[in-house]
């Protein structure tokens, strides 16, 4: 199956992990990226509060290009601030035909030009549960991550409603379904869906680095080996800023984390190097060793009470998403 | 000066939601053009096709017809009925060279007296863009033949 | 040959006068109209009133009217007013036709000119049709004495009673062990904190006693066939594996039991419960059933402790289903509702966080005879929680869930607080969006609360989670909530959260209603008949509707409505036989060639194929007058009375002013 592939700036540098990997994923799913010709940045996160005609300009180029490189009409983004900067272009231009028109204007300056809904933007990970489906990934899997506690963190973009909707927004599943079916053990993890906290370790380091604390304590208190997240800047705080966040606050928390894709990778059986395991800061071998182990019985979350004389109340179960 | 057409609308209703519905919209004091006039029926199950055909015939511009949600029938299934013979019909009049925006089927549910209304006021608008249809025989009195007595044939 | 016809517009005060020149219409149709036989027409104020009937009563019997129109207000109000007039005058109401000038002409259009030229048109259309009725009597049907009551909560329990005590013979039939319903469960009912079971009980016990009722418990309706006063109801009798003659109600088996399974229904989830078993102890009927799903003895072919304890050998594990018909004349659905799940609000943790608690979950962990025996406890067993929170509106009042308001939540919500801070001394916090507490002694009762010092935040919980960001938050349930009257974020530490979830139909409620006949609502509630004047009549003749299966109410309007239910049947009962409307279809035999394309299309079988005439034929009984055969016999062979197409075409000519000489109007 062939996608437009849109990298975005932090797959060329600090996530350079999650762009080897994802490729490297991509060829044994069947799937093939036609990365988008002469893409620009997407105007992150800040962009859109500064200037609003030149940020959707910004993103439209990209979108623009992207018709331009293969009419496929699916672009993929792995990246959750490409993705909703994307989405959010294509759908303001849709829903406001003076912003398509002034847009239009914008990118005709550059001999561009883009109609609203030609190009259906996915994240990577929508692509991969709902193209692929977890069938075929099990299928796929040669080295099952058992042994492994996972924590799967989607970060607050992809769950935002009103745009393209893939998983439910105040309790997304599919990430967990996704770890599960590579054989790994998902752990209860409730901030799954929070903000990483985004740029405000350059705002207000004391709040961002609190944030991250929040994410990373809350892992380790659930039993996760490791966190495993969809988003270059979720894993650029957590990791990158783990140090910082230690020293601030006195801790000696010690959780790697990965990409999706790292995971994947691991259990196709595919080479770590390949995976670009090894580049992130807070280092993953120690808890990678872990796969393959038998889990001696300890239980992830909350301690289940099994005593027969036990006065405890029964329980409803929780139900399952879809 | 031209003058405005004013499009004849003939609506055939169901006297447990579709013609409820307009009740309401009159409670509602919701507006909508006087182009329309309402014949009611018990059900939309009762709509015989030839009822739109003759109201075309007879001078109409346009029918709506009316009548509970599926599912919702107050006779249990006839609106499914009435659906079947509509798209039918509709078949049966572009083919003869009627446009389709002149005939169009409308759900709606006591309730929805807003609702009833809008699609009233939207149909308006469409017909009148599609002009009078001058079916060929609206000026004469146009009579239907008579049913066919059925005949009798020996097995 | 051309009939009398008398045009009557109504002005009805300005309401059809402000935009539509009434005297105008009224002079136009003794003129254009009067080739087509309106020999008189008048306008006046109030036809409705008794002077404006009499202007009807006096033409027909002065001037021999053979017809009537009437130009007012919608048929569904006063069609009934007319036709009476005109039978008192001597005239048969069917003769009788009714135009809406009002709803569908005055109040919806402003033009008053256009409004005028299509008054007329509608009168035209009316008198065209009024040409070809035809006199007709209303059909007589008997009613059969006995009613059938499907559901034995307390609103079918109420029904029950009054009918029964009225003399006439009634089947109550429930899908439970156990009479009693959803009230069964609660402890205490607002405002008077009275115990929900021991005001229950006895209405149970009554019922149970009742030579006129006759229970069929642990039974389900499975088919629904005839018509007002004539029902042949299927019920299926679910084997309990108990002789209800032997057995005496002493509760040994279920002692003996071995096997315990978590209670569902009536525990809610939180207890367990015997796989033989009554519900609960004042059961009504005191026979157990055994949970043929879990039983060892039917899943392995052991045990069979129960049969061995019985002191009067009543278990029987060969028993069978039971498939019984009976005969009744009304049916009164009070089938009740189920609980919203609030585990489709993850946010809130019902399923993962041990310590919330639904609003059933938690009514049993306060009634006496509940898992804890009354003690308000954490899930545990154990700990008494310092503080609770109680959430309003959980998947109500929201577009996410279920968009209506479910009535009982902000009662239950200040019931619960009071209840805990009786029992446990915490601290209370209650999360509301409005406080709904309408009927006698609720505001009372809320007003008590505020002086207990429970404390009101009004605002939606964003969330309810169990991770820390302070140390006070520490090891407990967290509720984040916006309090929009002091417009801040807030986090408050609890032990215990208490989600009111709202009330939802049954989640079988659309397949029944098709069983019966009737229809739901969008949000699945039972339609009535009026929603302001007859809520619990519904479209179908002879089926009524009380209690929450017609919407979410509290104990007083459930017993309100199953009385008033129970009233309208008595009234047929007493009256021995209804008139039933007589639009009806019927086929010519000469003209029928027994195609039978009209036998499929009636959904109440009313249609019969004499093969030895190869003819069809319709029975008046049956037929609902929907007319889709009318429309579907290609020989034009079934004709319907009251909306024949003589009559409906005549109408299309009429509003299309078809039926004038030329150069007129």
């Amino acid at each position: 199956m062939k996608y437009g592939y849109f990298p975005g700036c932090s797959l060329e540098r600090n996530a350079a992990a999650y762009d080897k990997s994802a490729r490297a994923v991509a060829e044994p799913l069947g799937m093939e990226f036609v990365e988008v010709e002469d893409w620009n940045c997407c105007g992150a996160t800040e962009y859109i509060s500064l200037n609003l005609l030149a940020s959707y300009a910004l993103s439209a180029r990209n979108l623009a290009q992207a018709v331009r490189t293969d009419g496929l009409g699916e672009l993929v983004a792995p990246c959750s601030a490409c993705y909703l900067n994307l989405t959010k272009c294509d759908k303001s231009m849709r829903e406001s035909p003076s912003l398509a028109a002034k847009v239009n204007e914008a990118l005709a300056a550059g001999g561009l030009s883009y109609k609203p809904g030609s190009m259906r933007v996915r994240h990577l990970l929508d692509v991969i549960v709902n193209d692929i489906g977890f069938e075929a990934l099990r299928a796929k899997v040669t080295r099952p991550l058992t042994g492994l506690k996972v924590a799967p963190f989607y970060g607050c973009f992809v769950a935002r409603p009103g745009y393209v909707q893939f998983d439910d927004t105040e309790f997304p599943v599919t990430l967990d379904r996704l770890l599960q079916a590579l054989g790994a053990e998902v752990v209860d993890f409730p901030l799954k869906a929070q903000c990483c906290g985004g740029h405000m370790t350059q705002i207000s380091e004391g709040m961002g680095l609190e944030m991250i604390r929040r994410l990373v304590k809350t892992a380790d208190d659930r039993g996760a080996d490791l966190i495993v997240t969809i988003c270059p800047m979720c894993q650029l705080n957590l990791d990158a800023f783990q140090g910082a966040m230690n020293r601030h606050f006195g801790l000696n928390l010690h959780v790697p984390v990965l990409y999706f894709t790292q995971m994947m990778g691991l259990a196709f059986g595919l080479d770590q190097a390949a995976l670009g395991i090894g580049s992130e800061l807070v280092s993953s071998r120690a808890a990678l060793a872990a796969i393959g182990a038998t889990p001696e019985g300890e239980a992830g979350g909350p301690p289940k009470r099994v005593k027969k004389d036990d006065k405890a109340l029964p329980m409803p179960a929780p139900l399952m998403r879809a | 000066m031209t003058e405005v057409f004013e499009p004849v609308i003939i609506g055939f209703t169901c006297n447990w939601c579709s013609y409820r519905a307009a009740d309401l919209a009159g409670i509602g004091r919701m507006k909508y053009p006087p182009n329309i006039r309402l014949i009611r029926l018990m059900c939309s199950g009762r709509l015989d096709p030839t009822f739109v055909l003759k109201a075309l015939a007879s001078g109409a511009d346009g029918v709506m017809i009316s009548g509970c949600h599926p599912g919702e029938c107050h006779y249990l299934e006839q609106n499914y009925k009435a659906m079947r013979r509509y798209h039918l019909l509709k078949r049966m009049l572009t083919q003869m060279g009627v446009e389709p925006g002149r005939v169009k089927l409308v759900w709606a549910s006591a309730a929805e007296g807003a609702r009833l209304a809008s699609e009233i006021t939207k149909m308006v608008e469409e017909v009148r863009a599609l002009g009078p249809l001058n079916w060929p025989t609206a000026g004469a009195a146009a009579a239907l033949p008579e049913k066919p007595a059925a005949l009798e044939v020996p097995a | 040959m051309t009939e009398k016809i008398g045009v009557y517009i109504c002005h009805c005060g300005s309401n059809i006068a402000g935009t539509v020149d009434c005297p105008e219409v009224s002079r136009w149709a003794a003129e254009a109209l009067k080739a087509r036989g309106v020999v008189v027409a008048r306008d006046y104020k109030f036809m409705c009133s008794s002077l404006g009937q009499e202007l009807i009563e006096k033409d027909i019997k002065e001037l021999g009217l053979t017809r009537v129109v009437v130009g007012a207000c919608s048929p569904h109000l006063h069609e009934p007013t007319f036709r009476g007039a005109c039978g008192r005058a001597g005239l048969n109401p069917y003769l009788c036709e009714m135009v809406s000038l009002r709803e569908q002409v005055s109040w919806v259009h402003t033009d008053k000119a256009a409004a005028t030229a299509k008054a007329k048109a509608v009168v035209s259309g009316g008198v065209e049709r009024v040409i070809h009725h035809e006199p007709l009597e209303s059909l007589r049907v008997p009613i059969h004495p006995a009613t059938l009551i499907v559901g034995g909560g307390i609103a079918g329990i109420q029904a029950a009673l009054e009918i029964a005590d009225s003399g006439t013979p009634v089947y109550l039939v429930e899908r439970e062990p156990s009479i009693g319903g959803h009230m069964a469960q609660f402890d205490k009912t607002f405002p008077t904190l009275d115990c929900s079971a021991c005001i229950l009980t006895p209405k149970m016990v009554t019922v149970g006693a009742h030579p006129n009722i006759t229970m069929l418990t642990y039974a389900e309706v499975t088919n629904v066939d005839g018509f007002v006063g004539n029902f042949a109801v299927t019920i299926r009798q679910k084997p309990r594996y108990v002789k209800a003659d032997l057995c005496n109600g002493c509760a040994v088996c279920e002692e003996k039991c071995p096997k315990k399974v978590v209670d569902e229904v009536f525990e809610a989830g939180l207890g367990y419960r015997k796989v033989i078993y009554r519900p609960f102890a004042q059961a009504v009927p005191k026979y157990p059933v055994i949970d043929r799903e879990n039983c060892t003895f039917f899943l392995k072919g052991t045990c069979k402790a129960c049969e061995k304890f019985c002191p009067t050998g009543a278990i029987d594990f060969e028993q069978k289903e039971e498939i019984i018909t009976i005969q009744v004349g009304n049916i009164i659905l009070a089938t009740g509702f189920d609980l919203f799940d609030a585990r489709r609000i993850p946010q809130f943790g019902l399923g993962r966080l041990p310590n919330v608690f639904s609003s059933l979950e938690f009514e049993r962990l306060c009634n006496a005879a509940g898992p804890t025996n009354g003690r308000v406890v954490m899930r545990d067993g154990v700990t008494t929680p310092r503080a609770v929170g109680i959430v309003h509106c959980v998947g109500s009042r929201d577009k996410h869930y279920n968009n209506y308001c479910s009535s009982i939540c902000c009662m239950q919500s200040l019931k619960f607080a009071h209840l805990v801070e009786e029992r446990t001394g915490a601290t209370v916090y209650n999360f509301y969006i409005d406080m709904r507490t309408p009927a006698k002694g609720y505001d009372e009762f809320y007003q008590r609360l505020l002086e207990e010092g429970v404390i009101f935040i009004r605002g939606r919980v964003a969330e309810v989670t169990d991770v820390p960001q302070r140390p006070e938050e520490e090891g407990r349930l967290v509720v984040q909530v916006e309090d929009t009257l002091i417009g801040q974020q807030r986090r408050i530490p609890l032990d215990m959260v208490i989600l009111s979830a709202g009330l939802e139909p049954r989640h079988d409620a659309k397949q029944v209603a098709k069983m019966f006949g009737i229809s739901c609502s969008a949000d699945g509630w039972y339609i009535e008949k009026h929603p302001k004047l007859d809520p619990i009549a519904t479209m179908t003749e002879g089926i009524y509707i009380a209690g929450v299966a017609q919407g979410p109410k509290d104990i007083p309007a459930s017993v309100a409505q199953g009385a008033a239910a129970a009233a309208r049947v008595m009234g047929r009962i007493q009256q021995k036989e209804i008139a039933l409307e007589p639009v009806r279809a019927s086929i010519d035999e000469t003209r029928c060639s027994g195609c039978r394309i009209c036998n499929n299309m009636c959904p109440f079988n009313a249609i019969l194929y004499h093969a030895d005439k190869a003819v069809s034929e319709v029975n008046p009984a049956l037929c609902q007058g929907c007319g889709t055969c009318v429309a579907a016999c290609p020989a034009g062979a079934i004709s319907g009375t009251v909306f024949s197409d003589q009559q409906v075409l005549s109408q299309l000519e009429g509003l299309l002013l078809r039926n004038l000489q030329p150069a007129t109007v």
